[in-house]
């Protein structure tokens, strides 16, 4: 079940899908559902990669330029939405 | 595979993914890779000449080392091909040591090998998927092309796989002037089996070569698949291979809109040589051996033919079309072997100029340089009901005797 993008949020990336790092970015695929996402730059991909060590996308965002963090936050959700970044998992929290 | 339309892209001065596309990629997205020339039926439009099995094929270890390198560049899933790939001894093994190397296999098949028993264990695999090839929705239109029988046995591995729950699976059909009317049949035979339908388009290689003038859709027809695929096309593939029909309208068809040719696609054939893509087994288009050192990833990354196919074409004689941006001249191997200059127009160019073009060639189109045919065998025309009695065949050499001898 994939749930709505918070921002608020803790997340990370998919232990499915792997990074193929490319000249643009990277291609990102998922063994589960065999989908194929393009991570259309190489500060994207640095994002994504990163994204567990953060408490909350926002705060991984923070990092980001201020004339990029919305496209940025619309590529998370996106991602997201295809799950290809997950929610992390809060304590006591049932998967 | 489906490639998400999610918008995954930053704003900003980052290129359009299809213009990044044009200058290749660390690894190919979609690699076709052929097991074996061998195969039990002889279709009329083989675009590899399959038929007999080529003694130089690549060893089981040799297959193996290929998928440790396809691994080691993540090449995340192979389409597998021939000839008949199941009829290679190691297949299944081959299999199984490519899924569990994170190659994920979708393979091909005429549907011979599919019995019960097999389509249970398929089903059970997770990261395979499995293509019955079917070009015709009815036995006489099907069997016309691709031989007597060949319908009831890509039939049978169907609902095998159906009973056996193997969701998704999908039926693969070539258009040809004589199925283009059953598109609705193929929609209908893949709800049927809770398969997804994937149409492609009929290309003049190989053995297509000799058939491709009569069995080519008509210019009605294109029409026809283009709107078709306009009212269907989020629920079947294509293989991107129509995207010469983008110049008929102005809602492009889903897909790269892009040859693809050494950029995101390749072909390995059986013996190990590397093709620009699986329709151009010719020469002009092998840019190297995964038996040469550096193995596969070294023709991807550094063969001249694929450093030339990643720069930008000049569009030639198309240049001065309106329609150049939505057809992007078509296909490479559609155009090389009906005898058509690469910048030129495609032979089924919707605007009519591949037809001024094909009649003003002199001489003989190129053919494929390897050809595995089976010998002695009748090659009808692809006409329906058209039955051409069995000879009795002997083999001039050893290996050209079935591989399936006594079992078929």
């Amino acid at each position: 079940m994939i749930t709505p993008f918070e921002p608020g949020r803790g997340y990370r990336l998919n232990p499915a899908v792997a990074l193929r790092p490319e000249p643009f970015g990277a291609l990102a695929y998922h063994f589960g559902n065999r989908r194929l996402s393009f991570l259309k730059a190489p500060e994207l991909v640095e994002l994504v990669r990163g994204l567990g060590s953060h408490r909350c996308a926002s705060d991984a965002l923070a990092a980001v330029p201020d004339g990029r963090r919305d496209a940025y936050l619309r590529a998370l959700a996106s991602l997201a939405a295809a799950d290809m970044i997950v929610p992390q998992q809060v304590e006591g929290e049932v998967a | 595979m489906t490639i998400a339309r999610g918008q995954t892209a930053p704003a900003g001065p980052v290129p359009a993914l299809v213009e990044q596309f044009k200058g290749g990629l660390a690894a190919p997205i979609c690699l076709t890779w052929e097991w074996t020339y061998a195969c039990n039926l002889s279709c009329t439009h083989c675009l590899s000449s399959s038929g007999r099995r080529d003694p130089g094929e690549l060893t089981t270890e040799q297959m193996r080392s290929v998928i440790d390198e396809l691994a080691a560049m993540q090449v995340f899933y192979v389409n597998v091909g021939g000839g008949e790939p199941t009829v290679r001894p190691d297949f299944w093994e081959l299999l199984d040591y490519a899924v569990a190397s994170g190659v994920g296999v979708k393979f091909s098949t005429n549907g011979l090998r599919l019995d019960a028993e097999r389509a249970r264990r398929l089903a059970a695999t997770d990261y395979v998927d499995v293509q019955v090839s079917l070009d015709g929705a009815s036995a006489d239109v099907n069997d016309a092309v691709r031989g007597d029988g060949s319908y009831a046995m890509a039939l049978r591995a169907m609902e095998n796989l159906a009973e056996a729950g193997f969701a998704n699976f999908k039926i693969s059909v070539v258009m040809t002037r004589h199925n283009v009317p059953q598109l609705d049949d193929f929609a209908a035979l893949a709800d049927r089996f809770g398969a997804q339908l994937r149409i492609t388009r009929l290309r003049p290689s190989g053995r297509g070569a000799d058939v491709w003038p009569e069995l080519h859709p008509t210019d009605a027809q294109q029409r026809e698949i283009y709107s078709w695929l306009t009212d269907h096309g989020d629920q079947v593939l294509t293989g991107d291979s129509f995207f010469h029909l983008n110049a008929l309208g102005g809602s492009p068809l889903p897909g790269l809109n892009l040859c693809g040719a050494g950029r995101v696609v390749c072909l390995i054939d059986p013996v190990g040589d590397v093709y620009a893509c699986p329709f151009a087994i010719h020469d002009v288009f092998r840019a190297g051996t995964v038996r040469a050192p550096g193995g596969f990833a070294r023709v991807w990354r550094s063969a001249p033919l694929f450093a030339e196919l990643r720069t930008e074409t000049s569009g030639g004689a198309c240049l001065s079309c309106s329609e150049y941006s939505a057809c992007q001249g078509g296909c490479m191997a559609a155009k090389f072997f009906t005898g058509l200059p690469l910048d030129g127009p495609d032979p089924e160019c919707v605007k009519g100029h591949g037809v001024s073009a094909l009649a003003a060639i002199g001489g003989a189109p190129p053919r494929m340089g390897t050809d595995h045919s089976h010998r002695g065998r009748e090659v009808p025309l692809g006409m329906p009901s058209l039955r051409v009695p069995a000879k009795v065949r002997v083999p001039a050499k050893l290996c050209d005797s079935s591989p399936l001898a006594g079992t078929a």
